[in-house]
């Protein structure tokens, strides 16, 4: 039971990433009808706003240690950043220690902005094209975005720490009483959980509940008929690009304690997002929501020793698996509307 | 008056005699010459097959400044690194029998079909004349493999599995590196010293040649030591999240985690297996331990303060202190502005060593450098003493097991030398079982003809 239980909180942070992914895809996908292959980049430029945060809280002045020595001899040069040294080694220390809390809300207004140069300097030259050319020039988008990625990043991973209040695990078993050691859990596993329940819950809160979301939706349901109300619903669906690409950003900047960034992350994640959306229902949002927890915890399931020796290798492939299965069963997929993508 | 002797038959018989007389020379050139891409202008072009992408990258890159260093000194430039320190002196700064050494670059992108490739393409189209570099055992395998068939020398780079001069040995191809054997029989004695001889192990490995091989090399080594295998889960490469592998080890019964990753796959399975606690946890009464039995610069630099007491083991490292190596790092660093990564020195390395073996040789001929290679014994190129074995083209040599630093002073000493581990340690017969057993062969040399 206690493996269970731990395979589900496991699918939980994993699909919480997938579906994070997958909103902002299928968002664009239902306001733009546009199918964005460069959205798992966007996920990793978040993640890359957060090792620049990093770099940048972390700038540093280099003070001679006649002490020692560095690798050719040479007296030691011992650093010490410009933010300890401002604001005094405690305090300063916090804030390089907060970096990716403080990433997320540098994060926002960059993709925001990244999302908006993205739409209306490339993707909306495309709207009227198949959606062949779509993938073609979002794939061929996302190649040029990682390889810059690379070039001044470098192809290794980055640690980026998540802050030390959230390090180490919890006895999560012990509060559900099982035996100790049962259920071990990461802290920021469960902070990021928590804050994709909160993003999730805001962009349906905003979608459902002001006017702006409302005429989206409107938008969304029939493009047409709100034009002729008068509405900019192109203006609209362009901020709405822009805050998909937000949502994948800060998903990004969130999950580098996770997974340190490295420039092919997005694209691992893109493949395996296009996957959920088209699992649950090209366009509609529950469903992308649904389909990423859902996928997020098979996949969990499958890496299991259990069912890993009853079927080698279905670790790999449970996720298309699944996505075959339900596809064949509900073509539309999980929440899929009709008329979708069947013209 | 004159006469002319000219009849038909003595014109036949100065035909036949000029024709043999013309064809001669061309007989006795294409003989000495059926090597493939003999050199014939006044350079030698050497092909670097690296990783440029992918997930290793940034060793590839190492490998290639490290060998753009060794091209510099073989030329003559440069303060000459290692060559003033190696044994053997039929180097003299001139480039090699008279050429000059030029170079072209592949990138393999730690894939198979693509490391092939680049290397095919390098063979006929850039007429290389030997094949040097790569961070992974899959690729290594399969380029030397072709090596052998297009009759050029393979001088693999980062490969750690048995397998490369094992049951995959080639005639045409040689290993400086050390392999998974040689890093568990390095490493058990320690692992002994520190965690005693009753423990438990849980395997995570990679899923494929060089993770198996490693895996089978680390198990039976731990096991000679006393320990019990608890289980092995082979995980896919490039998994990046491994939390589903490594929650069930808690409960496994297990007290040691034996990480078989490499690259990316460790940066994250070791961070992880931090995050869940497991070096903070107690199992069976005792601290629980992680191991990473093969490490890199570039992989420690990665995974920062996770490494900090995790043991591991390397073929060299900068912090060495044989004079051999302060040259290299010297030159290295002078040049680039840090120090060489391990897999870095292996490429430059072996740049100088297959320089050194045609000169010695007399000839580009790859049967004869590799008559030269063979059984050939050095020293001044770190580690000490160090030999080719001829049976299977493997490189003997010292050791290190390493520590991840407790303190580190900069970014480039994050991991501290535990041991140097004595060649004889880490010798095996070459018909060893884990190395293809008695039916492993070298082959034929084959120069192209």
């Amino acid at each position: 039971m206690d493996a269970i239980i731990l395979q589900i909180l496991n699918g939980l942070d994993k699909g919480s990433a997938y579906a994070l992914i997958a909103l902002g895809l299928t968002l664009i996908f239902g306001t733009l009808g546009v199918v964005n292959f460069a959205h798992g980049a966007l996920f990793m430029i978040g993640a890359f706003v957060a090792v620049t945060v990093q770099r940048l809280l972390g700038l540093s002045f280099e003070q001679i240690d006649p002490d020692k020595t560095d690798f050719l001899g040479n007296p030691l040069k011992v650093k010490m950043t410009y933010v300890e040294s401002w604001f005094g080694p405690e305090v300063g220390g916090t804030i390089v220690d907060w970096s990716v809390p403080v990433a997320v809300i540098i994060a926002i207004p960059i993709m925001l902005l990244v999302g908006y140069v993205m739409e209306r300097g490339l993707i909306k030259h495309f709207y009227k094209r198949p959606h062949a050319d779509q993938i073609l020039v979002t794939f061929g988008l996302a190649i040029v975005l990682q390889e810059l990625i690379k070039y001044f990043y470098g192809a290794n991973p980055i640690q980026t720490p998540a802050p030390s209040v959230f390090k180490g695990s919890f006895d999560f078993g012990v509060l559900v009483g099982f035996d100790p050691n049962a259920i071990i859990y990461p802290y920021w596993r469960l902070v990021y959980f928590a804050f994709a329940a909160v993003v999730l819950g805001g962009v349906f809160a905003f979608l459902r509940y002001t006017t702006f979301g409302m005429v989206v939706r409107a938008g969304m349901a029939d493009r047409e008929t709100v034009g002729l109300l008068g509405i900019n619903i192109d203006k609209r669906f362009t901020i709405m690009f822009g805050l998909a690409a937000a949502v994948a950003g800060i998903a990004g900047v969130m999950y580098t304690p996770i997974l340190s960034p490295n420039y092919h992350m997005g694209m691992d994640f893109l493949v395996l997002s296009f996957v959920v959306v088209v699992v649950g229902g090209m366009g509609s949002l529950p469903g992308a929501v649904a389909a990423g927890f859902l996928l997020g915890i098979l996949q969990s399931f499958a890496s299991m020793n259990e069912i890993k020796s009853l079927i080698p290798g279905i670790d790999q492939v449970i996720i298309y698996l699944v996505a075959i299965i339900i596809l064949l069963t509900r073509p539309r997929g999980l929440l899929g509307r009709a008329g979708v993508m069947e013209d | 008056m004159s006469t002319s002797n000219f009849t038909r038959r003595g014109l036949m018989k100065t035909g036949a005699a000029t024709g043999a007389g013309l064809a001669l020379p061309t007989i006795f050139t294409s003989a000495a010459s059926a090597f493939t891409n003999e050199p014939t202008g006044d350079t030698v072009t050497f092909g670097f097959n690296v990783p440029q992408t992918g997930p290793y990258a940034e060793e590839g890159l190492d490998e290639l400044r490290a060998q753009e260093l060794a091209v510099e000194h073989i030329n003559g430039m440069g303060d000459g690194g290692m060559l003033n320190t190696f044994s053997s002196k039929a180097l003299d700064g001139t480039g090699i029998l008279g050429k000059k050494v030029d170079f072209v670059t592949g990138d393999t992108q730690t894939k198979t079909d693509a490391a092939r490739a680049s290397a095919r393409s390098m063979i006929e189209k850039d007429g290389v004349i030997m094949i040097n570099g790569g961070s992974s055992s899959g690729p290594a395998v399969a380029v030397q493999a072709l090596c052998q068939e297009a009759g050029i020398i393979s001088m693999a780079g980062l490969t750690h599995s048995n397998d490369t001069t094992g049951k995959d040995r080639k005639r045409n191809g040689f290993r400086h590196f050390f392999n998974a054997y040689m890093s568990g029989a390095a490493l058990g004695p320690v692992l002994k010293e520190v965690y005693g001889t009753d423990r438990r192990a849980y395997h995570l490995t990679a899923d494929y040649t060089w993770g198996w091989t490693q895996q089978e090399s680390i198990q039976a080594s731990t096991e000679a030591i006393g320990w019990e295998t608890v289980n092995n889960v082979l995980t896919p490469v490039g998994a990046g999240d491994f939390s589903s592998y490594i929650t069930p080890v808690l409960n496994s019964g297990a007290d040691v985690l034996i990480l078989n990753h490499y690259g990316g796959d460790m940066v994250n399975s070791l961070t992880q297996a931090v995050q869940f606690g497991l070096r903070d946890a107690e199992a069976n009464g005792k601290n629980f331990e992680v191991i990473v039995p093969l490490y890199s610069e570039l992989m420690a630099a990665g995974a920062g303060e996770n490494i900090q007491g995790v043991y591991g083991s390397m073929n060299w490292n900068w912090q060495l202190q044989d004079e051999g190596t302060k040259a290299f790092v010297k030159s290295f660093g002078e040049k680039y502005g840090f120090p060489p990564s391990g897999s870095a020195h292996t490429c430059y390395v072996q740049t100088l060593l297959y320089a050194d073996a045609v000169a010695r040789a007399g000839s580009f001929n790859p049967c004869a450098v590799v008559e030269a290679l063979e059984d050939f014994e050095f020293d001044g190129m770190g580690n000490g003493p160090t030999l080719y074995r001829a049976e299977d083209h493997q490189c003997f040599k010292d050791v290190l097991v390493m520590k991840g630093a407790e303190n580190p002073t900069s970014e480039y000493d994050n991991l501290e030398i535990v041991e140097i581990t004595p060649v004889e340690q880490v010798t095996y017969a070459p018909d060893h079982p884990m190395f293809g057993g008695a039916e492993a062969s070298l082959g034929e040399c084959n120069d192209g003809t």
